[in-house]
């Protein structure tokens, strides 16, 4: 596609299969502690 | 859904529920974003007459475009629609009633006098007081015991000022690596201090225990010390910044945040961050004030304009950093599209009141730092956990889906929700939305993402 380029990114819809094992960083603990991003947290999920 | 935006001379295109990022030229930016408001036919002849003098958009050219859209939608990449709603309490339903990280408030009482502050000096508009190691080793007792399947344990010492009662930290962080290993956990601490009390002993025992240390400095010494004050009304910088440069040193530059606040009295924060460069700091966050409408320190509407322009020009040095070889990092700049939390995490809300708590001085149980003190959000105490069962309701069922504004905001996935504090403070409700708090986290994620899409671009030319 010579007008678009799509990046290499995780596929949030096949993450609904596999995911939700909550091992994940709390959301702002830790951190920030006076606001709310899930962007910035890294996937634990060993399965 | 897509969000198009231009930034940093990029044209980009995210689809929001997979989770897709383009970049794309100027006709077809302008073909997605007419995509689903008009026919094709419409739209081709609208970029024929637009791009008239560029003799490459030809009706044959625009026609491959709509292919290129059509295939990408095909593969779930465009376009794509939000069939996550069913999901959003799932998570919560899996792990209800598992807790696997506390806010332990092991100081409510504060060697610094800033007026900002939103734990009001450290009390919390209470009474001064320490934890005590049987609170603390109480509260971590609770913990292991209500983490059931969970590995990863996350503490941080927090206060007001925790290093006002170091010991017991140390003693609780010996009581917590005495039984993880037979309970199966792997705890995972952190300290918040404002420097002062930092000494050779703290720097060994925080890179030795902490995965983790925030450290609070505002950037400039006159910004710094307009509001970090001790009790005499002395600022504070140049005590704690030769602290601090010494524990970043010992801990090998990393796992660390230097962490600013800014106000209505330093909107232009990134020459504060620049500061923080200069003292040879590299990981970092400058977070917007917490505070009521009104009060000296609150950012104003004016502001907004002023803080989002300061982003997009912090996210323009970090490139050129980058691009030096001389990278660093901004903490609500970092983004991970490859490897970020799956859906469920996306959908399902910061966790506070559920998963996360906050423990007082004396055992109490609040859903997070930020309301502590506010006596209707007690949940209970360590010792007989959850008993406000209605305070914790509203709680597990915040999520992207619960707040009618965040349905049709392209940012959901990035934010989750949102911070319940910051809603409740704003609104009166922990499900209502802070509206400010959303014009700063859509311009931040925009500049993240535009970031990551440069860095990409310039591996591949290289």
């Amino acid at each position: 596609m010579k007008r678009i380029k799509t990046l290499d990114t995780k596929n949030l819809c096949e993450t609904a299969k596999n995911g939700g094992c909550g091992e994940c960083q709390t959301s702002c603990q830790s951190a920030c502690k006076t606001s709310c991003g899930i962007a910035n947290q890294q996937c634990e999920n060993k399965k | 859904m897509v969000h198009c935006y231009k930034l940093g001379g990029l044209n980009i295109v995210l689809d929001i529920c997979s989770g897709s990022v383009h970049v794309v030229d100027d006709v077809v930016y302008d073909v997605i974003e007419a995509y689903e408001s008009y026919p094709k036919e419409e739209i081709i002849s609208a970029m024929l007459e637009k791009y008239a003098s560029d003799e490459t958009v030809t009706r044959e050219e625009l026609e491959g475009c709509f292919e290129d859209i059509e295939a990408l939608k095909g593969e779930g990449k465009l376009f794509s629609p939000d069939n996550f709603e069913s999901m959003a309490g799932k998570l919560k339903e899996k792990s209800a009633g598992v807790v696997k990280a506390l806010c332990l408030h092991i100081a409510h009482t504060c060697n610094l006098n800033c007026s900002y502050c939103f734990a009001s000096q450290g009390k919390y508009h209470g009474d001064r007081a320490l934890m005590s190691f049987e609170v603390g080793k109480r509260a971590l007792d609770f913990l292991v015991e209500n983490s059931k399947g969970r590995h990863n344990l996350e503490v941080d010492f927090f206060g007001g000022e925790p290093l006002m009662n170091f010991d017991v930290v140390k003693e609780l962080v010996a009581y917590a690596r005495s039984i993880e290993k037979e309970a199966g956990k792997n705890f995972r601490f952190t300290l918040t201090t404002n420097g002062v009390l930092i000494d050779d002993d703290v720097i060994d025992f925080a890179n030795r225990e902490c995965s983790n240390v925030v450290l609070s400095l505002d950037g400039r010494k006159e910004v710094h010390d307009r509001y970090r004050v001790d009790y005499a009304g002395n600022g504070s910088w140049e005590k704690i910044v030769p602290k601090f440069q010494k524990l970043v040193e010992a801990r090998g530059g990393k796992d660390y945040y230097m962490r600013g606040t800014f106000t209505h009295a330093n909107p232009d924060f990134l020459k504060d961050i620049e500061k923080m460069l200069e003292l040879g700091f590299n990981e970092l966050s400058m977070e917007p004030v917490v505070a009521a409408e009104g009060d000296p320190s609150a950012l104003t509407r004016e502001d907004l304009p002023i803080v989002l322009d300061q982003y997009e020009k912090l996210a323009e040095l970090m490139l050129k950093r980058h691009r030096e070889g001389k990278p660093f990092t901004f903490y609500h700049y970092m983004i991970d599209l490859k490897g970020g939390p799956c859906i469920y995490k996306r959908i399902s809300g910061c966790g506070s009141g559920t998963e996360y708590m906050a423990v007082t001085p004396w055992g109490d149980l609040y859903p997070c730092h930020q309301f502590v003190g506010e006596e209707k959000f007690k949940l209970g105490n360590v010792w007989d956990g959850v008993t406000n069962h209605e305070a914790q309701c509203d709680f597990a069922s915040c999520n992207v889906y619960s707040r009618p504004e965040c349905r049709d905001c392209w940012a959901r996935l990035y934010c989750s929700g949102g911070c319940a504090a910051n809603a409740y403070h704003s609104t009166g409700s922990v499900r209502g939305v802070y509206k400010y708090g959303c014009e700063l986290f859509k311009k931040r994620m925009e500049c993240a993402i535009m970031l990551e899409v440069a860095k990409t671009l310039d591996e591949e030319e290289n």
